[in-house]
């Protein structure tokens, strides 16, 4: 089995495309944890600063 | 950007990572990211830290995205300037086009996602932030008045109000506090470097007071505006967020730069050209300091009051 050579392209946009694919891992990572965060709060819209504060 | 982006990009003539992610000015980003860091944490509402951490990067990519469309609005002001030559418009790596959709995009990312993280007074406020430093400052003031500075320094004043609000979903006087610290800092910090960086802003035809009253009105104006700095910087430590560190930074930080602003108005433009600026260039320096050093005492007397002290 051969594989195509790399496309000059490719190495060319190999930087942008690291650092492009590491923002979207870290974004993907964020909407993550904020989805665990708000689910374990118990409800998804912010809490009321009055009801926090007495925490 | 580094040494390597430099050459990668000069031999395939084709715009790295690292120029995409100098549209959003980092170096300013930092201001951003600690006063907000301040404002969030010198609130009396705890915020969980992934939150928290969320917030600051959120505010951190809309105070980015403000600078890729004012670097998208002002390229042709940038390509005159010695000082913004170097940025990756008027160097010729990254298109005004995708410096604007870079801008534009990140920009509602940044509101939305601040909206959904904390509250949406909080996304809100960095929404006008953004307009403000976009249209009223960078599309309407900076090229009409040499107040624009003065009025346009109020959106570099608002990410610890962003980050106090992210924490109380609100506005109060501490955070207004906070604001109109960094807003009465902004016109000597940025006149000083308007003093030495000489013909920078003539060429640009940019009305900065340098170029509209002269440079002596200039030397007159920084002192004045380190006067009523000094007058609200110590007047801080006695409300809510001061206390006896701040005090003692704020006394002596005052000191020194009172000083620094009467030594500037003592020199004309002789003495100061024959020591290549050197009075201006450490006033500049110092109100570096300045800033982070009073955001930090903020933060030391907001953290020592989880420990029952801190405050009066």
């Amino acid at each position: 089995m051969s594989f195509q050579p790399e496309h000059e392209l490719h190495k060319r946009r190999f930087g942008r495309n690291l650092g492009l694919g590491l923002v979207l891992a870290a974004f993907v990572a964020i909407v993550f944890g904020m989805t665990m965060v708000k689910l374990t709060r118990g409800g998804l819209g912010p809490k009321p600063a009055t009801q926090e504060a007495g925490q | 950007m580094t040494d390597t982006s430099i050459n990668a990009q000069s031999q395939t003539g084709e715009a790295q990572f690292g120029d995409y992610f100098a549209l959003l000015k980092p170096r300013v980003m930092t201001l951003v990211v600690f006063t907000a860091l301040v404002g969030l944490l010198a609130a009396p509402v705890p915020v969980h830290p992934f939150i928290g951490a969320c917030a600051i990067l959120f505010i951190a990519v809309g105070g980015g995205a403000s600078g890729a469309l004012n670097m998208w609005y002002d390229s042709d002001i940038d390509a005159v300037m010695r000082r913004t030559q170097k940025r990756p418009i008027p160097a010729g790596k990254v298109t005004r086009d995708e410096a604007f959709a870079i801008g534009i995009t990140l920009s509602v990312f940044a509101c939305v996602f601040l909206g959904l993280a904390t509250n949406w007074f909080a996304g809100g406020l960095l929404a006008f932030t953004i307009f403000f430093y976009v249209v009223i400052y960078t599309m309407w003031l900076k090229r009409w008045t040499p107040q624009n500075i003065v009025i346009g320094g109020a959106a570099g004043a608002f990410p610890p109000m962003i980050g106090w609000a992210a924490a109380t979903g609100g506005v109060s006087v501490e955070s207004v506090l906070m604001f109109c610290l960094t807003f009465m800092w902004t016109p000597p910090h940025f006149w000083a470097l308007a003093l030495f960086m000489r013909n920078d802003y003539d060429n640009a035809q940019v009305p900065m007071l340098t170029v509209t009253h002269g440079r002596r009105a200039t030397r007159v104006h920084i002192l004045v505006y380190t006067i009523l700095l000094a007058i609200l910087a110590v007047g801080t430590a006695f409300t809510a967020v001061g206390g006896p560190v701040y005090l003692a930074v704020a006394v002596v930080l005052n000191a020194l730069f009172v000083k620094g602003a009467i030594q500037i108005v003592r020199r004309n433009e002789d003495m100061s050209e024959a020591d290549n600026f050197a009075a201006e260039r450490k006033f500049f320096k110092l109100s570096l300091l300045f800033l982070f050093a009073h955001f930090g005492a903020i933060l030391v007397e907001a953290l020592l009051r989880q420990f029952g002290m801190g405050g009066w």
